[in-house]
């Protein structure tokens, strides 16, 4: 599975990127300010983009020249927020099932749900809601809830970015695992050297709404 | 003592706050996005009601939707009934009473709610109608909750709007404020007193339970 990125956005050109994603994790690292955000939200389908095209293998969610441009919904992707976005009325089980498919029974999606939780070591949260949870266990339950997806893309806006090391290395894993055993793409946007040296396998780098420099994660110094 | 203006009374504010939940929330909600034009003008149109003297508003209503209105004329010649002068009457007039507090309500409540919450949702193949359901309207069901009990309370003892609009037709569009009027100027204050304590506890109610729905929530 891979993912073709062509956009661009603003008048005065804020926005103007073209990349290619493999299977693995993906750094999108620079400055703060420097679009990767944004660019997250445009393969999303979050922002409205002047021109672009977004292809995940042979589907096309975004072709401006052709007038595609596929709602959110229908794009099938996971994206993790910096804040995560855990639904603070509903329990951790609904939060995961929240995203499941819906052809799905009841008990088919709590089973998935608590499957998922488990796998995270969050199963004890299972009928709580987020203002209880731990920092960790709240990027645990998000993470469970963006696999739940079955996504095609794993998008990752700076998620671990209030993490300690130790944490952030823990988290990283389980992304790490998920990512392999599913061969999708998965793009972490990061301005944290570390971050990016301990989690990718490759990185774009980024500088005010451009790429400046692209390859191994060895491109970052 | 008639206990039958106190029944139209509940009945009229029963009503209108259903009337004006609906709309309510549709305002609150459209006030909340800022993509809606003129805001602010729709803002201050519904807020009015709030200030203006409701020997105004009464006045507004007659000439919008009094027997002479284009309006008027062709909801009686529909239903062969006016809207003034009626319960009907006395319900629009609570509406107008009530609106302005739901959408208010409503309107705080959908901008209290995390813009993020609504795009993880979409993210997660939320349909926008989806979203809006399990995440905006769930989130804001509290605040709105508390918006149509002050529309309740409030619908309950309209006066001024009610008199002008519906009149004071004893057995048909007396409510409970009227009848306390009416017998407050006759000198009748033991008829009043059942409805005056009547009306204050089925308005102090729904205010203590606005209250205590206004705060904040603390989820276990």
């Amino acid at each position: 599975m891979t993912l073709e990125v062509s956009m661009a956005l603003g008048e005065r050109g804020q926005l103007d990127v073209a990349f290619r994603v493999e299977p693995g994790i993906t750094i999108l690292f620079g400055p703060s300010g420097a679009g990767k955000s944004t660019t997250l939200a445009g393969i999303a389908g979050l922002v409205k983009l002047d021109r672009g095209v977004i292809k995940v293998r042979d589907e096309v969610w975004l072709d401006t020249e052709k007038a595609i441009d596929r709602p959110v919904h229908t794009r099938r992707l996971a994206m993790v927020f910096q804040s995560l976005a855990l639904f603070p009325h509903l329990t951790a089980e609904d939060n995961v099932a929240y995203g499941l498919d819906r052809a799905l029974s009841a008990s088919a999606r709590r089973a998935r749900a608590t499957e998922l939780l488990g796998q995270m070591q969050v199963g004890h949260l299972i009928g709580r809601r987020p203002a209880t949870f731990s920092g960790g266990e709240a990027q645990r339950v998000a993470l469970a809830r963006a696999f739940a997806r079955e996504p095609q893309v794993l998008l990752l806006d700076e998620p671990f970015s209030a993490m300690d090391r130790k944490l952030r290395s823990e988290l990283g894993v389980l992304v790490r695992v998920y990512v392999d055993r599913a061969k999708v793409p998965a793009i972490l946007v990061t301005h944290h050297r570390q971050e990016a040296r301990d989690l990718g396998d490759r990185v774009v780098m980024m500088e005010r709404g451009r790429i400046v420099r692209e390859g191994g994660i060895d491109v970052i110094e | 003592m008639s206990w039958a203006p106190l029944i139209l009374s509940i009945q009229v504010a029963l009503v209108s706050t259903l009337i004006a939940g609906l709309f309510g929330i549709l305002i609150g909600y459209s006030l909340s996005r800022r993509e809606t034009p003129a805001r602010d003008l729709i803002d201050v149109v519904v807020t009015a009601p709030m200030i203006l003297p409701p020997t105004v508003l009464g006045y507004y209503v007659l000439v919008v939707l009094g027997r002479s209105s284009p309006i008027g004329q062709a909801f009686e010649a529909a239903t062969g009934t006016s809207i003034v002068f009626t319960p009907l009457g006395a319900v629009v007039a609570a509406v107008i009473g009530a609106l302005p507090l739901v959408v208010k309500s409503a309107r705080s409540a959908f901008e209290g709610t995390d813009a993020t919450l609504v795009k993880a949702a979409r993210t997660l193949g939320a349909t926008p109608l989806r979203a809006f359901v399990t995440i905006e309207l769930a989130l804001a069901t509290r605040g709105i909750v508390a918006g149509l009990m002050l529309g309740f309370a409030r619908a309950l003892g309209d006066f001024g709007v009610t008199l002008m609009v519906a009149g004071n037709i004893p057995g048909y569009t007396r409510t409970g404020s009227l009848a306390i009027y009416d017998a407050i100027q006759a000198g009748r204050e033991d008829d009043a007193l059942g409805l005056i304590f009547a009306l204050t506890i089925i308005g102090i109610i729904p205010l203590y339970l606005a209250t205590k729905l206004g705060k904040p929530r603390h989820d276990a």
